[in-house]
């Protein structure tokens, strides 16, 4: 036997205690008989009991009572209920109340040996679930980052090995697809982990406020620069630098930023003191930085000084075997976050979920997710909670009609161009009589609280 | 050759308790006996089970097997030595296993497998699984 089963025997009678006892003992299970509900609550926290076996009638505190009581505490227990006399109303009280099952004193032996293994089965194989679902997710996970995407897991094998170089790396790949995600996974996974991670987004700042941002600056280096500030590069000493959008940056400052890569120090903006660097430097960018450099919008030697660890993720819609993982993750996280309990996506949802192209990857699908925990009224996602944009649909919804679509893409055209009739029938090709006989048909309303989805 | 007291027979179920049995040969056997098995002709149970085909003390002196249920002719058949004296081995040797300390075994062809039926006793072997010769001769060596 691999794990050693605790069986508690709660009964009045010691002659029951004494021989259930025994008979279980030779089956090698560890056996320990209470003599009553009282005792058997007082005994319950001192180990992890596989199985009660419970008598009805006792005085003070019966069967019934005690299964409710343990219920309330451990609610996943295995109780068997055991009478000498049988009754259709207990057994059924029984049964509704929790208990697994339901013996007749004296047994037969067949009746309880089967009892007892198939209690023992049903808690090994729950058990053996749980294990298993723990170390699957263990597996398709890296941090925050969720895949069992082939390629993904590729890149998660690649972080795992360079996150303890200090090699720069760059990150490609379409935005929501979890870039940030993986700079702080390489960051957790680095010896640096215990340092700081400062991120910085490229693309939004113009060309002087990054370059004191980055840099920092003296006291009175340029208007507005009252105080001395220290830069992104300074304040991720001893930890990573995650330059986003890195393929935004102008041509002057990607030239300073080589400089920097190559002399590992900089000064601030005004200073005169050198400031080495001790930082990881991982970039990302979902601009194709090779087609940049063909046009001369991206200098090579500075792809080449970030590309030492090149790492592409793939867009969720060329990885669609993630999309039921994700679900699942991000209605735990919003269960969590929102105070739910949902229990997760109907199987249309999902049909829906698997047929969209995400243009906005992962973090399009998380958006989607938490609007729907918040919207749904039931336990489960249902189609009506979730809002895609039709026109990017794909190859629409499973199992709707050819009415359905027809109203669906005209309610759209009509919402995005705030109901100006002409410009709909435009983009509809129809004339504007055809367009106001189908806002007929349709029962197509004005809602002035509706807003365009996106 | 001993008979059991009165006080071992359960007037309502018809069958002598067992455990009683045990307890009456235990007084009777001398205190420096290694093991002692009794074999009653007479249908045996414990307060909890309907019937037993034997009990046996765990880890202890004493081990009683009952013959009725061993017998083609309860379950309505023709008399058969050979099976009989074949399932009569299996649970002599079942009920002295748990004296020497061993539990129900999960070994299909063991003798310590546990037998709820007669089907049960039919379908196990005469013979110990490996682990549980040895663990029953390591028991012995300690001199249990």
């Amino acid at each position: 036997m691999e794990r050693k089963v605790h069986i508690m025997i709660v009964d009045d009678e010691e002659i029951v205690r004494e021989s259930l006892t025994s008979w279980l003992r030779e089956d090698g299970y560890s056996v320990e008989a209470v003599e009553s509900g009282f005792k058997a609550l007082e005994r319950l926290p001192s180990r992890d009991w596989t199985l009660l076996l419970i008598d009805l009638k006792m005085p003070g505190m019966d069967g019934i009572q005690l299964l409710d009581e343990v219920k309330k505490v451990r609610p996943d227990l295995m109780m068997v209920i055991m009478t000498a006399y049988a009754t259709v109303d207990t057994a059924v009280k029984a049964i509704k109340k929790g208990a697994y099952d339901y013996l007749v004193k004296p047994f037969e032996p067949e009746d309880l040996s089967i009892t007892v293994k198939k209690i023992i089965e049903h808690k090994s194989l729950i058990e053996e679930n749980i294990y298993l679902r723990k170390e699957l997710k263990k597996q398709y996970r890296l941090h925050d980052l969720i895949s069992k995407n082939h390629r993904m897991m590729e890149i998660f094998e690649l972080v795992r090995s360079v996150a303890k170089s200090n090699s720069t790396v760059l990150i490609q790949g379409d935005s929501g697809t979890g870039k940030e995600l993986l700079a702080r996974a390489i960051h957790a996974e680095s010896h640096r982990r215990d340092g700081p991670f400062v991120s910085i987004s490229c693309g939004a700042l113009t060309e002087s406020l990054l370059e004191s941002e980055l840099f920092g600056h003296e006291k009175g280096s340029f208007t507005g620069a009252d105080a001395k500030k220290r830069g992104k590069l300074e304040l991720a000493q001893g930890g990573t630098l995650f330059l986003d959008e890195i393929g935004d940056i102008s041509l002057k400052l990607q030239m300073d930023l080589l400089r920097v890569l190559e002399q590992k120090e900089f000064r601030r903006i005004g200073g005169s003191d050198l400031i080495t660097i001790d930082a990881r430097i991982v970039a990302a960018t979902n601009r194709d930085l090779k087609k940049a450099i063909e046009e001369g919008s991206f200098r090579d030697d500075l792809y080449y000084r970030l590309n030492v660890i090149s790492i592409q993720i793939p867009p969720l819609r060329e990885r669609k075997e993630d999309i039921p993982l994700l679900v699942e993750h991000f209605v735990e996280k919003f269960n969590v976050e929102l105070e739910k309990s949902m229990t997760g996506v109907s199987e249309g949802v999902m049909g829906m979920l698997m047929d969209y192209e995400w243009p906005g990857n992962a973090r399009e699908l998380r958006n989607v997710i938490e609007r729907a925990i918040v919207v749904a009224k039931g336990k489960t996602i249902l189609e009506s909670d979730i809002n895609l944009p039709i026109t990017a649909r794909g190859r629409v919804g499973r199992g709707r009609s050819l009415e359905d679509v027809e109203r669906e893409h005209i309610r759209q055209v009509l919402l995005e161009n705030r109901w100006n009739i002409n410009r709909s029938a435009q983009i509809l090709s129809i004339d504007r009589g055809t367009l106001y006989n189908k806002i007929k048909k349709f029962n197509l309303k004005r809602d002035t609280s509706e807003q365009v989805s996106h | 050759m001993m008979t059991a007291s009165p006080d071992c027979f359960e007037e309502k179920r018809k069958q002598y308790n067992s455990t009683k049995i045990l307890g009456e040969m235990l007084r009777e056997i001398p205190t420096d006996a290694l093991k002692v098995l009794g074999i009653i002709d007479s249908d045996i149970s414990i307060p909890i089970l309907t019937f037993v085909f034997g009990e046996a003390q765990l880890g202890g002196q004493a081990a009683i097997v009952s013959l009725t249920r061993l017998r083609q002719e309860f379950y309505g058949m023709e008399p058969n030595r050979h099976i009989f004296l074949d399932r009569l081995r299996k649970e002599s040797f079942h009920e002295l296993g748990h004296t020497f300390g061993l539990y129900h075994c999960a070994e299909d062809a063991c003798v310590m497998r546990l037998s709820s039926t007669i089907f049960d006793v039919d379908r196990k072997g005469s013979t110990f699984c490996r682990d549980c010769y040895l663990a029953m001769f390591s028991k012995m060596q300690e001199g249990g």
